[in-house]
């Protein structure tokens, strides 16, 4: 009871942040001065990828206390959180192309940092997959070794823009002299990352909920009490 | 296509695609409870027959 409570209070809670993101992405943020309005997509679209890599470190996170413990709380949380991060990398996949079609005209182009992202969907697609495949615990543990294995990759594509030399904009904190926002553009970029950060922890709440009444409503069939 | 129509397009997407996502989670989640609710209740009855 209290859990759902809290659910609601969070659920809550980020609305109010979208709001007040929405409200700060298109009116109180001023436009780029070389970029324009088009900039504004930046907002969510880091605040997606940011998330997306927390979403995934939890699933690194959970799956190690999986295999140590072999709680099946530890390994609903790597599942639960892999569905999302999912979700938000598809997002950053989307908006980013939208982005650059009118800055570089083009959609797509195999950029370090686009291509090592989108390898990086691909692997928790992969990891999604095998969760539906295979069932039991030996698939939990298979799943749980290759979600530690593909989380290589978000540092790679965390690196990249400071690793090599990209088309991608470079970034935005800790980018050096030249990189840095201005103080309205900032601000923005932190409520929209608390927003989401809110949304985020309201959907791996909403999906671990599922998971825990499956296991429930199975355990019953089997003719538990 | 202007750059407001880019813009425009990409909240679209995110708003839209995160609204489908919390609806199915909370369509699945009524359906999960009532399927549920039905199991507790049909073993009480066998119980108590």
């Amino acid at each position: 009871m209290r859990l759902a409570k809290s659910r609601e209070v969070i659920g809550y809670l980020s609305l109010v942040f979208m709001l007040a993101a929405i409200y700060m992405v298109f009116i109180y943020a001023p436009p780029d001065k070389n970029l324009g309005d088009i900039q504004r997509i930046f907002y969510f679209h880091v605040s997606s990828a940011w998330i997306a890599f927390l979403a995934f470190f939890l699933v690194f996170v959970a799956s190690i206390l999986y295999l140590k413990s072999r709680s099946r709380r530890w390994d609903i949380l790597a599942h639960s959180s892999a569905e999302i991060g999912v979700i938000l990398t598809t997002l950053v996949l989307i908006t980013g192309p939208i982005w650059a079609r009118p800055i570089w005209y083009t959609w797509w182009t195999w950029d370090i940092r686009l291509t090592t992202t989108l390898v990086l969907w691909l692997i928790y697609v992969a990891y999604l997959m095998l969760r539906s495949y295979s069932e039991g615990s030996r698939g939990a543990r298979f799943a749980a070794v290759f979600a530690i294995l593909g989380f290589l990759d978000v540092p790679i594509v965390f690196m990249s823009i400071r690793w090599w030399r990209t088309q991608h904009p470079g970034p935005v904190i800790g980018g050096g002299e030249e990189a840095g926002l201005a103080s309205p553009m900032l601000y923005t970029l932190f409520v929209s990352l608390a927003a989401f950060t809110l949304l985020f922890i309201y959907l791996l709440l909403l999906r671990t909920k599922l998971e825990t009444i499956e296991d429930e409503i199975d355990h019953l069939k089997r003719g538990g009490h | 296509m202007t750059n407001l129509t880019y813009l425009f397009a990409a909240y679209t997407v995110i708003w839209v695609a995160l609204f489908l996502y919390i609806f199915s989670l909370s369509r699945r989640s009524k359906r999960l409870e009532k399927m549920l609710a039905a199991l507790k209740e049909g073993r009480k009855k066998k119980k108590s027959s």
